[in-house]
């Protein structure tokens, strides 16, 4: 299975990546954009029986190195790997 | 007196800091090799700046799980006495030693600049040396120091006196101007609840000879030697 892992910074924390990429699209004329936030995408292969113990160990990995709770949100989805034939 | 220095893979300010302890202060100096579960009998560990592990997925994410590390954890716990500069404060903050995080500066320029700090903590083994609410004058080199906590954490953090070194002008006015990173409530430094672990953005071991431009840095590492000569004495 993979793991799709997408890790954003809190909406409390500032971010001068969005901000400053935000003002990057308005120069080009994209005047509807109202915000930008820039985070990352993880993707884990991972073997797992089933799709609820992915989501655990997932959630597990997220919470004690993929994510900084302090700074950072984490959101996944499990997708079947496309790559292995089963 | 016996300083242990930490080397990861990456580490740039290792030699600095050497330099300073080993031929400025006279002290004893120990290079500790990340892979190293063994402080070799050193009274103070410092974690200084650089890369650790190429900052890899976040500033000092990947440097917690050295082995190195978890005997740093049990000697703060004994009250051992750790000092992160730089990139070893973003280390001891992902190791949980301190509390918030270091994220992108607010400019997203790589900073390398003198910045002036307020000292408002003179009671610790690390500030011994200076005068109360005296002002010295340190340099920066970071893309990653602007300080984060959450407010609950920021103001736990003021009301304990964990704040050790906030950005001011040359005058100890703490203002925005002043703040080179965006890090808020312009905090350069903190200090655990017990006072034994230091964590700082600036870097005191490239001010501590005349010709480098400044000796306040050294100023901090004779407060270090003081306090273990002190504690070894009695």
């Amino acid at each position: 299975m993979i793991a799709r892992v997408i890790v954003t910074p809190k909406p409390v924390v500032n971010d001068p990546q969005g901000i400053t990429v935000r003002q990057g699209l308005a120069t080009l004329g994209f005047r509807e954009v109202s915000d930008v936030r820039v985070g990352k995408y993880i993707e884990v292969s991972l073997d797992a029986a089933t799709e609820h113990e992915a989501r655990q160990r997932v959630e597990a990995m997220c919470d004690q190195l993929l994510a900084n709770h302090v700074i950072e949100d984490f959101r996944f989805e499990i997708v079947p790997d496309g790559r292995k034939s089963r | 007196m016996k300083f242990g220095v930490v080397v990861f893979p990456g580490t740039w300010s290792d030699r600095d800091c050497g330099w300073v302890i080993d031929q400025v202060l006279g002290a004893e100096l120990q290079y500790l090799w990340h892979k190293d579960a063994d402080l070799k009998g050193c009274d103070c560990v410092i974690l200084p700046g650089g890369f650790a592990y190429g900052d890899y997925l976040r500033t000092g994410a990947i440097a917690r799980f050295a082995p190195v590390m978890e005997k740093i954890g049990e000697f703060a716990d004994r009250g051992g006495l750790v000092w992160g500069i730089c990139n070893g404060f973003q280390v001891l903050c992902e190791a949980g030693l301190l509390p918030g995080a270091l994220i992108r500066n607010a400019s997203l320029e790589f900073r390398c600049q003198w910045t002036n700090l307020m000292v408002e903590r003179t009671d610790l083994p690390f500030t011994s040396q200076c005068a109360e609410r005296e002002v010295i004058h340190v340099p920066i080199s970071h893309g990653e120091g602007s300080y984060f906590a959450d407010p609950a954490t920021l103001s736990r953090l003021e009301q304990r006196g964990q704040v050790v070194f906030r950005y001011c002008d040359p005058d100890g006015r703490v203002t925005t101007a002043s703040n080179p990173n965006g890090s808020l409530h312009n905090i350069a430094g903190i200090v655990n609840a017990r006072g034994n672990v230091l964590g700082m953005m600036p870097h005191p071991e490239r001010c501590a000879e005349a010709e480098l431009g400044g000796t306040d840095g050294l100023k901090l590492f004779r407060s270090v030697t003081a306090k273990v000569v002190k504690v070894l004495a009695s």
